[in-house]
């Protein structure tokens, strides 16, 4: 088999796609919290992706994407048996897994994915795992089993109210911390904007919280300072320092903005592509 | 008979105006006529000081010599005994500093154009395809792993090669090149001659393994395990910050992600290629080396206005080769000299740049004049900074392996002889000097490779 070649595609629900990559070195070396570096083609941007499974005997890693700009369309169009240009990893430092007791896992959106690796290392920790997840509506729920299977309990939310409970899943953790659950810790992952309401809540309810955090980035390794983050007053470095800083300590306007940074770029190239594509554009 | 010596044939470039639309590259280069008549000049001292101002030692009078000749053969073979990449070192080694400084011709007129001559000769050899590295007929039956595919390694792995040694290149970006392909732009040094000087290396069978981060996907010590020896030429690419209000500014650049996005990833392509950059109309670069004058260009080429160069010293102690200075000025970069920034201006996105003027002092531990603050401040008003303010080593290695010690600015110690504090480990170029330069990095790979024969062979 060839070096990133693609052993397994699926689509998940609509516009997110699971991938199983041969990329057998990152296989080995992956620890729960890592992410890689991945370019779909020459012309492609580099992108971080959390990993989300691995298999050193098998020589894959997993990865689970929304398709929502150019470089992840490209990505998502790729098939069985093709091989990506670029997969550099795994980058960023392995979460702080330990026996805590009982640990919150928060996880919104595509991000439910990523969570997965984290909440089942916690698990296998010995810890009580109680996981909320939440999406725009039911069927963007996924991995949903995954979450349950190592979970001690599951609480669901949608934007809808078409499962569970109707509202952000931030709202459903306050509900739950309101109603006198008292987790040793918080994980959280998700858009930044989840991420930083979620840090509100569990700062008002003195749990602490661990965010993932997903900045743009360009290397992934500490050379370019594109993924730069204000930590205590302090600029770190996401990729290399991170991807995980206790949530109370990040800027969180600071990461907003930069991630909208080129926003308009982002939609006028995604425009000329699904054009030129002869697709049609939903959203 | 003492003779007026004659001026020296100027490299020919593209004009300004034409140059600063395109990525292009700004020099031509001579043509046979031109570079024999440049190589004419040389006197050929005996004692040949330009030699000893050679990082590597190529043996320049004795190329010249062929290029008067018209032998130009055999002159490109002379300088590959010494330098494996002559298209490269001709192009961006501050030979004012090195060769050139010796050059006897300097002290009573002009030097030789040492740099152009090498430049024209390792073109001449591409353009005529003559081919000299091949694959040695022995192998050594040993191998070594070479950490980091800029100069440093890309000497080290040609040099071991060539010796007969098996050779794996593990590069985390997903090109080769260090330095040479993400930070210096295409108009200084087309990334095709830095892919053609990489297949030659390839042509003499080393390995370049992209997309492996030595001490993430690889440690050094899985490295010891399959390789004899390992040599790190990691580079100097974690950028430093001024470190002053408004710096978290949108729209302010590391000058390494500006290059990076633009030389890497094509930005300057955009919407061809995906990586996106912001053009802005008027920047403002800070620093005065190397990556401030090729941020500085880039923004012209990007289409940029107005395009300042913000340094705190005077256009003397620039760290920046003569040559691109004098094309930043040429390009219409703006100088703003003895000045120190102090306060980034704007809402969510920077809209101007406040500073306060310097005046300069006594020598500091760098031997320059040290620029005093005068309390005076102007502001200008930008929609783009660059900050170009240098480099740390990159710190991943020596993090994961703590028997690689590094010294208070977090290089890598070595000996004279480039080992490192940890056995069968070696260390060269950026990650041990700071910032250094590519032919300084060069000769450290050379050293580096000597020391590793020998140490492997007389065991
Ligand atoms: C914009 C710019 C312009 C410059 N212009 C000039 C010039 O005109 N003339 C001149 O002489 N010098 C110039 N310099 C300086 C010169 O480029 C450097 O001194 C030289 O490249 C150092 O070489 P190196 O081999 O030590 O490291 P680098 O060229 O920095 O290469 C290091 C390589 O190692 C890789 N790497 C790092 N960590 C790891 C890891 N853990 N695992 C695997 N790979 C890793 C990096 O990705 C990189 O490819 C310039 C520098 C810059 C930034
Ligand atoms: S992405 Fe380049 S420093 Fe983090």
């Amino acid at each position: 088999m060839m070096n990133f070649e693609i052993i397994n595609r699926k689509n998940l629900t609509e516009g997110i796609v699971e991938m199983d990559v041969h990329a057998p070195r990152v296989a080995c070396a992956a620890r729960p919290g890592q992410f890689v570096i991945v370019m779909a083609c020459e012309e492609c941007e580099r992108i971080p992706l959390t990993l989300v499974d691995w298999s050193c005997r098998g020589g894959w890693i997993r990865l689970v994407f929304q398709e929502v700009g150019v470089s992840t369309y490209k990505l998502g169009m790729m098939d069985v048996g093709e091989r990506l240009y670029h997969v550099a990893g795994p980058l960023g430092n392995p979460t702080h897994i330990d026996k805590f007791g009982t640990v919150a896992i928060v996880a919104g959106g595509v991000a439910i994915a990523a969570a997965y690796p984290i909440a089942r290392a916690f698990k296998e920790a010995g810890n009580t795992v109680v996981s909320f997840i939440g999406a725009r509506n039911s069927r963007l729920l996924i991995y949903r089993d995954h979450i349950a299977k190592i979970s001690d309990e599951v609480h669901i939310s949608t934007d809808d109210g078409s499962e569970g409970f109707k509202g952000f899943v931030t709202q459903l953790l306050e509900k739950r911390l309101a109603d006198g659950f008292k987790p040793d810790l918080v994980w959280v992952v998700g858009p930044a904007p989840m991420m930083r309401s979620c840090s509100v809540v569990t700062k008002r309810f003195g749990v602490k919280t661990i965010a993932s955090l997903n900045p743009i980035m360009v290397c992934g390794m500490g050379m370019c300072g594109a993924c730069r983050v204000r930590i205590k007053n302090e600029i770190r470095f996401t990729c290399v320092d991170g991807p995980e800083f206790d949530a109370w300590d990040v800027d969180w306007d600071e990461l907003l903005h930069r991630l909208s940074a080129y926003r308009e770029e982002e939609s006028y190239a995604l425009k000329l592509f699904l054009e030129s594509r002869g697709i049609k554009v939903s959203r | 008979m003492m003779v007026k010596p004659k001026t020296r044939i100027p490299i020919p470039k593209r004009p300004a105006e034409e140059r600063i639309k395109d990525f292009n590259e700004v020099a031509v280069g001579y043509t046979e006529k031109e570079a024999i008549e440049e190589a004419s000049r040389c006197i050929q001292c005996p004692d040949k000081p330009c030699v000893a101002g050679c990082p590597v030692g190529v043996d320049i009078p004795r190329f010249i010599k062929f290029i008067r000749e018209k032998r130009f053969e055999e002159a490109y073979k002379v300088i590959k005994e010494r330098c494996p990449i002559p298209a490269i070192t001709g192009r961006v080694c501050p030979q004012e500093k090195q060769c050139e400084k010796m050059c006897r011709l300097a002290k009573i007129g002009q030097s030789i154009a040492i740099g152009a001559l090498e430049r024209f000769v390792a073109d001449w050899a591409e353009e005529h395809g003559i081919y000299i590295d091949k694959k040695p007929d022995q192998q050594i039956g040993k191998s070594v792993a070479v950490v980091g595919s800029g100069p440093a390694g890309i000497v080290v792995a040609s040099d071991l090669a060539r010796l007969g040694y098996q050779v794996t290149v593990f590069e985390a970006l997903h090109v080769p090149g260090g330095v040479l392909v993400y930070g210096i732009p295409e108009f200084r040094l087309p990334k095709k001659i830095v892919n053609e000087e990489l297949k030659k290396l390839k042509d003499i069978g080393v390995d370049i393994e992209t997309g492996v981060i030595v001490g993430k996907t690889v440690t050094v010590y899985d490295l010891l395990k399959e390789f004899d020896a390992v040599f790190i030429g990691s580079g100097a690419g974690n950028p430093r910050f001024l470190n002053i209000p408004g710096e978290d500014l949108g729209r302010i650049y590391t000058a390494n992600e500006y290059l990076t996005r633009v030389n890497l990833m094509r930005a300057y392509m955009f919407p061809a290629y995906d990586t996106p950059i912001h053009k802005g109309k008027r920047v403002a670069v800070i620093g005065g080396g190397n990556t401030a004058m090729d941020a500085a260009r880039t923004a012209l080429r990007l289409g940029a206005e107005e395009v300042y160069i913000v340094y705190r010293r005077t256009r003397r102690e620039m760290p920046a080769r003569e040559e691109e200075i004098a094309n930043a000025e040429e390009e219409g970069v703006k100088f703003l000299f003895l000045v120190q920034p102090v306060e980034f201006l704007g809402k969510s996105k920077v809209e101007a740049l406040k500073l306060e003027k310097m005046r300069l002092g006594e020598p500091d531990e760098t031997g320059r004049p040290r620029p005093i603050p005068t309390g005076e401040t102007i502001t200008i008003d930008i929609d783009i900074a660059i900050t170009a303010i240098g480099f740390n080593p990159n710190p991943l290695i020596p993090k994961t392996t703590p028997e690689i010690k590094t010294d208070e600015h977090g290089r890598i110690i070595v000996d004279k002889e480039a080992r490192t504090t940890m056995p069968r480990v070696y260390a060269g170029g950026d990650i041990v000097v700071g910032e250094g330069t590519v032919i300084e990095a060069m000769g450290w790979g050379r050293t580096a490779a000597r020391t590793i024969h020998k140490d492997l062979t007389s065991t």
